[in-house]
């Protein structure tokens, strides 16, 4: 549904080709926002895309490796040249490793998972803020994870990666709170995405096990977690600031 | 008028004044059949007036959220009424103690703010839970505060009077997360209400040290914290429970 509040303004979500980052920005889209679906993944990006236009919405596709300081650069120079302003960032890319322990780890896993999940949302923060400060308004919402604020066995990396996010969001809310920029994260649960099928795959069998553990003994859906990005860049949200959202149907109350 | 929360029952303990008139006055415009229980009948009567004259329907029913029998009529009322409970907030409380070192704390005093804000969301979340039980499902929002988050110096009793409605949040939304019923709690800094302004004194230096000790410098408004309540009961946070959430211009993200 066409909500005022978002239409004509300009959305930026990474990780746009499938999962949370798809659904969210598909949510904008129907709210009327103008959408920059980012990713690796040019041919899936360009099929949210599609689907947006596809339904009566405005979107187009740049690519950028959000670990990648030259490309998080230009994805921003080149918005501000169609566009002219950046309203809301949901700086989502990211990746998962949720099945090595420590000391199978390696240096490798160690610097993709970090470089994507963590500098990449610091990369993505460095170069919207100075745009949403011109402006003197903006809404930064970060992919954190419920791993971001506990640990979980074999999610080494993923976790650090994550908590890192919670912490560059209630940093940069502090240093910009009073410039008109609002910077908040989400912390899904288990989200049903693409995300995890490699893991799901590997374990078959944890599959049923993990969402009887679920304590509303389901997994989220990716539309699930998208209310909560484009509810956080309402006018309703105007005094959430440097918050952690958990999506996660009870996770993190235990 | 989106009516996100078209026909459902709606009950707002304290909503006569301040946050609670904000989510009365807001759900109803939502679709929402609204219930005040509180104590000032004036003020109670003014909010369901007010709602009525905007379209919407309201009803007060006066109850002492110190007194459990009243709390039962409550209820008993609302039940005979509408038939359901299919929204709760329990928001009426009594609000920060003035500055009053522990070891001076009148023990009368504490037994009471006690009764107020954490006895009655106890004996009411009772109620909701078993009719939302019958129905199916429901959600519940407890009103807390960031000093449900963190200690502020001076107030020992709404501090552990809020960390303890957080606690029953979280285990709560456990025990009935399969069962259809959502449990979260709201956690405010400080709020612009006419109370707040009148306690301060709006734009004097003490109202203007409490706004900028929040990292964004504004106070929330009762409409921003109705907001939030709003998105909690509505399906669009049907992922969402046990969470206690800050809504504090970044108050908790030091």
């Amino acid at each position: 549904m066409e909500d005022k509040e978002f239409s004509g303004k300009v959305a930026l979500v990474t990780g746009a080709a499938t999962g949370i980052g798809r659904a969210s920005a598909i949510k904008f889209a129907e709210k009327g926002a103008k959408i920059i679906c980012s990713d690796v993944n040019e041919i899936s990006g360009n099929k949210t895309v599609s689907e947006i236009i596809e339904n009566g919405g405005l979107a187009h596709f740049i690519r950028a490796d959000v670990s990648n300081g030259a490309e998080v650069k230009s994805l921003i120079d080149q918005i501000i040249k169609s566009h002219n302003r950046l309203d809301f960032a949901f700086n989502n890319a990211g990746i998962g490793l949720f099945d090595k322990q420590i000391d199978q780890c390696t240096e490798e896993d160690y610097d993709k998972v970090m470089n994507i999940n963590s500098k990449g949302v610091w990369l993505c923060m460095k170069y919207e803020i100075p745009i949403m400060l011109e402006q003197q308004s903006g809404c930064i919402v970060n992919a954190a994870s419920q791993a971001g604020l506990v640990g979980g066995a074999g999610l080494s990396i993923y976790a650090a990666s994550k908590h890192a996010v919670v912490g560059f969001t209630q940093s940069a809310a502090l240093e910009y709170g009073a410039k008109g920029i609002r910077i908040n994260c989400v912390a899904p649960g288990i989200i049903d995405t693409q995300i995890n099928q490699p893991f799901w795959d590997d374990h078959p069998e944890l599959y049923e096990e993990w969402k009887s553990g679920v304590p509303m003994k389901r997994y989220g859906t990716a539309d699930e977690v998208a209310e909560m990005v484009v509810w956080l860049c309402t006018k309703d949200a105007s005094f959430v600031h440097g918050s952690t959202m958990p999506v996660d149907a009870g996770m993190l109350a235990r | 008028m989106t009516e996100l929360l078209k026909n459902k029952v709606a009950l707002i303990t304290g909503g006569n004044s301040g946050i609670g008139k904000a989510i009365s006055i807001r759900a109803a415009s939502e679709g929402a059949k609204i219930v005040i229980g509180a104590r000032d009948e004036k003020t109670g009567k003014e909010t369901v007036d007010y709602i009525l004259s905007k379209g919407g329907e309201a009803s007060f029913i006066k109850a002492d959220m110190s007194d459990p029998k009243q709390i039962d009529s409550l209820f008993e009322k609302t039940i005979e009424k509408y038939g359901e409970v299919d929204l709760a907030c329990n928001n009426s409380a009594i609000g920060l103690s003035p500055h009053v070192p522990l070891h001076e704390y009148d023990t009368n005093d504490w037994n009471h703010m006690m009764s107020v804000n954490l006895t009655a969301p106890f004996l009411c979340m009772k109620h909701e839970i078993q009719h939302m039980l019958s129905k199916g499902g429901g959600s519940i929002v407890n009103m807390s505060s960031a000093n449900g988050l963190i200690g502020t110096k001076g107030h020992t009793t709404y501090t552990a009077n809020k960390h303890g409605l957080n606690g029953l949040t979280k285990s709560a939304a456990l025990d009935y997360a399969d069962k259809g019923i959502r449990i979260n709690a709201v956690c405010p800094g400080g709020v612009e209400t006419p109370m707040f302004n009148q306690t301060y004194g709006k734009n004097s230096e003490a109202w203007k040290k409490a706004r900028d000790f929040h990292p964004i410098k504004q106070l929330g408004t009762p409409e921003s914290i109705a907001g939030l309540v709003t998105f909690l009961w509505s399906d669009a946070s049907s992922y969402v429970t046990g969470s206690c959430l800050s809504i504090d211009g970044a108050l908790t993200a030091q």
